[in-house]
């Protein structure tokens, strides 16, 4: 089933080792050409030297690598903790909404309420909101991190999108299973704990993840607050020598993460669909 | 004492009438088929009973109680009254093993060993030895139409409703449910089905209802409804029927 069907022969004879090579050697010397081409243009116009003093600066880079690579781990684990809460205060969420029942109704409309509230919102706005005002309270018992707060800003802002896409999973899961379930015996929570939800998370997995791909760079918002991040220490060296190579340094970070997880999401993704039209098939 | 007891059952879709005035009586061992067109009511009938869809008007009894009655634990309803679906609707996540015996782990707490047992003898009544470990998927539309009459058997109830439970299946995959039906009424199993295998409610049934505007039009043993039906209407549908070679 699974299996592609062999590439269509020519009469009679086996398939030869330049009809299977030569069509991607000739990919990778073209756009080898292009890329060649393009970085000639470049190199000889005018400007640049200066943008290259200004921008890629080897020296530069070397200069404040470990400073923004410093600043970097406390982006990514910004990510990584946000990425579990809101993953479990998303879903907390979704069933709220998911829930039918008169008596259920004020978690109902919390859910209602606060998705609406915190998907009409900049994030800027909620991290300047959260990480200058609520340290500026003072309140005792609470932490006065600006990071701490900040972060708790990008994870409520995620969780009302994360929120939507787990509830799209839960409505996209048949009728049918529901009213099994019901038939068993099992009760509103039972339902969706062993029935509704593994199935509603499997499909959503994909959805996710592109949210995930998307908080990694947001994750960068928090400099505003002067948090020492990859950004802000970029910043903090271009204010001092005038040269933005710092930036170009952290924008390398930023892409040497995101790129491989948006690939690892393109191909759960197709796992994913095949895994589907295998099923219907 | 009756097994089930309808009566008056009334039932609205929006401004759709869907069960008008609905009476009948199931005793123990019995089973009783329910035939008619598409949208006679047929299904919403078997839905009213285990309280998966509510009702108007009219009341539904098991054993004499009203499903209504407060004496009457959800879990309760559903422990003695067993559906099975046309579109098996088993859970794709789980295994066979473990949609045979959610509900008696979940809902009815029995012992591990003595739902495993039930399930595995169950399995192997029913021709799937071995598929205990099986995914759903991995399943012939019939094989898996047999887990799904396991998982309601799986909580030993006292009645089975089964909703067309051969009509998603592939011709030569029919006989093969058909038969376990067959060997649950041997077993005494009370029975209430809607199907269009008229050949098969004629083999199984005590009795056979023909729904028609969501009223029972014509009730009958299958000897007398098949061959002397007294409505024009049944006679029509089964007509149709017999043109459609399904008789």
């Amino acid at each position: 089933m699974s299996r592609r069907p062999a590439p269509p022969r020519r009469a009679g004879r086996p398939l030869r080792a330049r009809d299977k090579y030569l069509p991607p050697l000739i990919s990778i010397t073209s756009v080898l050409v292009a890329v060649f081409l393009i970085r000639t243009v470049v190199v000889r116009a005018e400007q640049w030297p200066r943008i290259k003093a200004q921008f890629f600066s080897l020296e530069a880079i070397i200069e404040v690598f470990p400073d923004v690579l410093g600043g970097f781990a406390i982006n990514m684990t910004v990510w990584a903790i946000s990425l579990v809460v809101i993953a479990i205060w998303a879903l907390v969420l979704a069933v709220f909404r998911s829930l039918t029942g008169p008596w259920l109704a004020p978690l109902r409309v919390f859910s209602i309420v606060y998705i609406d509230l915190l998907r009409g919102l900049p994030s800027l706005l909620l991290v300047l909101l959260f990480g200058f005002g609520i340290p500026a309270l003072q309140i005792p018992g609470l932490p006065r991190s600006s990071l701490f707060w900040g972060a708790t800003a990008m994870v409520m802002s995620y969780s009302a999108y994360a929120a939507e896409v787990y509830r799209s999973g839960i409505d996209a899961v048949h009728d049918g299973q529901r009213a099994a379930a019901k038939a068993l015996g099992l009760s509103q929570w039972q339902t969706l704990w062993h029935a509704i939800l593994p199935q509603a998370i499997r499909n959503v997995i994909p959805s996710l993840l592109n949210l995930a791909v998307a908080l990694q760079k947001d994750v960068a918002l928090l400099s505003v607050l002067g948090v020492r991040d990859a950004v802000r220490e970029a910043q903090i060296y271009t204010a001092r020598t005038f040269n933005y190579s710092s930036l170009i340094a952290a924008a390398a970070l930023f892409l040497a993460a995101t790129i491989p997880m948006a690939r690892l999401t393109d191909y759960i993704t197709k796992r994913d669909r095949e895994r589907r039209l295998q099923r219907t098939a | 004492m009756h097994r089930i007891e309808i009566e008056h059952l009334t039932k609205h879709y929006g401004e759709k009438l869907v069960l008008d005035d609905v009476n009948l009586a199931l005793a123990n061992h019995e089973v009783v088929c329910l035939i008619g067109a598409s949208g006679s009511g047929k299904s919403t009938l078997l839905r009213c009973i285990n309280d998966l869809v509510e009702f108007d008007a009219g009341t539904v009894r098991i054993d004499g109680v009203s499903i209504h009655d407060p004496q009457f634990a959800r879990s309760e309803l559903y422990k003695r009254v067993g559906i099975v679906f046309q579109a098996y609707n088993l859970f794709p996540h789980m295994t066979v093993l473990d949609n045979i015996t959610l509900a008696p782990r979940r809902v009815h707490r029995t012992p591990r060993v003595e739902h495993e047992a039930y399930a595995h003898e169950l399995l192997s009544l029913f021709g799937l030895d071995g598929y205990a470990r099986s995914y759903p998927e991995q399943l012939s539309g019939g094989q898996q139409q047999r887990v799904a009459i396991i998982r309601a058997m799986a909580n030993r109830p006292d009645v089975l409703m089964l909703d067309e439970v051969t009509a998603a299946l592939d011709p030569e995959l029919i006989g093969g449910v058909l038969a376990v039906i067959k060997d649950l009424r041997k077993q005494g199993m009370t029975m209430l089905i809607v199907t269009h295998e008229m050949s098969f409610a004629r083999d199984v049934a005590d009795r056979v209802c023909f729904l028609d505007g969501g009223r029972i039009l014509e009730e009958a043993p299958p000897e007398t409804l098949f061959s002397k039906p007294e409505h024009q209407r049944t006679r029509q549908f089964l007509q149709r029927i017999i043109e459609a070679g399904r008789l």
